[in-house]
């Protein structure tokens, strides 16, 4: 009796040290897993705070070589390729996610879904090296145009998938509603689960943006950078990251402190979009299946 | 309780026993032609089912159905679990067709149309033919008002002056006029789940079907929230025919006028074994089968 109770005492202690232990080396991980993010914001603030200025937003890059001015031609070329390529994105990519989810459960949707997950993986600055072989070469010039297509092909992929998972999670039985009232299958598509599905949709879609507003390589022998302020698509446009690329690696100081103040810009972006994100799936009505 | 009397197109019930389904006059059957011409009818019936199979794959689920479904009269079927009850009534409105690699052989008879001719579309037979499920499914997007609407707009109604007017007689026979008439704007799933399942009633009946095919639309509500649906089925059945689907044997006999009793064999294949008047049906059963069943030995 009493080497029963003991045994089972010793086993209960070992149990209760293997729970305690891998406890505390998942919760270890998770901490080092955020060490990063923290230490990259806190960097980021820490650098980018003094060199942040309003004409930073207000004007243009002075002559290289004298102090001041600003990034407003970079930030406006980011906006405006980031525009064109969601512009190009969208349509494509949630019709394929669509196609995918309603129609793809056969061998060409098979094949589709394997390339599209091929195309989620090349390299960035090969997708900007192939723009830069279609467009830029044979029309002997930069444009902001070429850089928004590359982009663009960034952002296919992502949206395609994030469209296509958030289709398959509308429940069937709000398609056999559809469905039982007569509707023809494209209309049910269309009208009922393509619509319960648009906050997840939209998610994708701001997530994808946030992901593409911070390329560089894409944008390298694109849009190549433009020093002054052009909002001209057909013509060399520059952008936050190349002008932080520039910057950084430049000789002077106050290019440095304009660069990381860039970054700074950047994340609060991705930051304020995520968080934008958050709060649409959180008054998000949750679909009873 | 409502047990109507007779229908007037009573079919000749035999219900041998030995046989594995209920078999109405061959007669009757033999005539249909295999296109979509109007045929007679004998005026009071409002679906004819002829040797219907239902697969799924290779697995036949339902095997050999045949019965005839009487018009503006409540039918129930019944039986355990995994008896074909749900695929079958699944087969009335083209639906089964819907699930992956599920097919269907046989004949189905719409006012002397065979819903499954090859020439047959589809949706307009769950035009006519509506259905109310499990668990109610409003669509979550829309308000009440665009819930019950959702039937019409996809069949190219827009004149909005007639949907406020369908969609308010709809909510009136679905008895939840009352509790929602303030509230049309709101989204439907808003409101409770027994409310939700008269909303998808209102839903199904809006486009006005000759048959409202019910699966189970009371297994996911509250004792009252049954009551209040059992109630609006006798006033639905002056105008629709009603096709339900039950667990509850008290459920069918309180509401219907006709009873089929499936059951799977050892095959696992689901047969009507017998098919006759409520009342009939629960007071003096002709199949042993049915008996053991109804008075709880098995299922």
């Amino acid at each position: 009796m009493t080497s029963i109770v003991e045994a089972s005492d010793m086993r209960r202690r070992r149990r209760h040290f293997i729970d305690r232990t891998m406890t505390g080396v998942m919760v270890g991980a998770a901490v080092v897993g955020v060490i990063p993010l923290v230490l990259i914001l806190f960097y980021l603030l820490k650098e980018g705070i003094p060199g942040l200025s309003l004409s930073l937003f207000t004007e243009d890059p002075n002559r290289p070589g004298l102090p001041g001015g600003g990034v407003r031609n970079s930030i406006v070329g980011s906006a405006i390729m980031v525009t064109v390529a969601t512009l190009i994105g969208v349509p494509i990519a949630v019709g394929c996610g669509i196609f995918l989810s309603e129609f793809g459960q056969n061998r060409l949707g098979t094949v589709l879904r394997f390339l599209v997950d091929v195309l989620a993986g090349i390299p960035s600055i090969t997708i900007g090296l192939f723009i830069y072989g279609l467009m830029v070469v044979t029309r002997g010039e930069f444009t902001g145009f070429a850089g928004g297509l590359a982009l663009s092909i960034l952002f296919l992929p992502i949206v395609a998938r994030i469209t296509e998972e958030m289709m398959l999670l509308v429940p069937r039985s709000l398609r056999e509603a559809s469905l039982a009232l007569g509707a023809p299958s494209w209309m049910t598509t269309l009208r009922v689960v393509v619509p319960t599905a648009l906050p997840g949709i939209a998610t994708g879609v701001m997530l994808a943006l946030s992901r593409i507003a911070g390329e560089a390589a894409p944008l390298l022998f694109t849009a190549l950078g433009n020093q002054f302020f052009s909002t001209d698509l057909f013509h060399a446009m520059d952008a936050l990251p190349l002008r932080i690329f520039v910057y950084a690696v430049g000789p002077y100081d106050y290019w440095h402190d304009q660069a990381w103040a860039m970054s700074l810009i950047l994340v609060t972006f991705i930051l304020v979009v995520s968080l934008i994100v958050r709060a649409v799936i959180g008054t998000r009505v949750t679909v009873r299946s | 309780m409502v047990l109507d009397s007779e229908p007037r197109t009573a079919v000749d019930v035999t219900g041998e026993t030995g046989t594995q389904s209920f078999q109405f006059q061959p007669q009757n059957a033999l005539k249909a032609p295999a296109g979509p011409e109007v045929r007679e009818e004998p005026g009071d019936v409002a679906l004819r089912a002829e040797h219907v199979h239902a697969y799924y794959g290779q697995k036949l689920a339902v095997g050999d159905v045949s019965m005839e479904i009487y018009a503006r009269k409540i039918t129930a079927l019944i039986g355990p679990s995994g008896c074909g009850k749900s695929t079958y009534i699944r087969c009335f409105n083209r639906m089964h067709e819907f699930t992956p690699h599920a097919r269907v052989e046989g004949h189905i008879y719409l006012e002397g149309t065979d819903i499954y001719d090859p020439n047959v579309d589809a949706t307009r037979v769950r035009q006519r033919i509506g259905m109310v499920f499990q668990k109610p499914n409003p669509f979550p997007t829309m308000s009440i008002e665009q819930n019950v609407a959702a039937g019409l707009r996809f069949t190219n109604i827009r004149n909005r002056s007639e949907i406020r007017d369908r969609v308010e007689t709809a909510l009136k026979q679905a008895a939840l006029w009352d509790e929602v008439k303030g509230d049309l704007k709101k989204p439907g799933i808003a409101l409770s789940g027994g409310q939700q399942q008269r909303l998808c009633i209102a839903r199904a009946i809006a486009v006005e079907p000759e048959v409202v095919l019910m699966d189970e639309p009371c297994s996911a509500l509250d004792p009252i929230a049954t009551l209040k649906i059992e109630d609006l089925m006798y006033g639905l059945a002056e105008r629709f025919t009603i096709v339900i689907v039950t667990h509850n044997l008290q459920q069918a006999a309180r509401v219907s006028d006709w009873t089929g009793f499936m059951l799977a064999g050892e095959d696992g294949v689901g047969r009507l074994v017998e098919y006759r008047p409520t009342q009939d049906m629960f007071t003096n059963p002709r199949e042993d089968r049915t008996e053991a069943y109804i008075t709880g030995r098995f299922g």
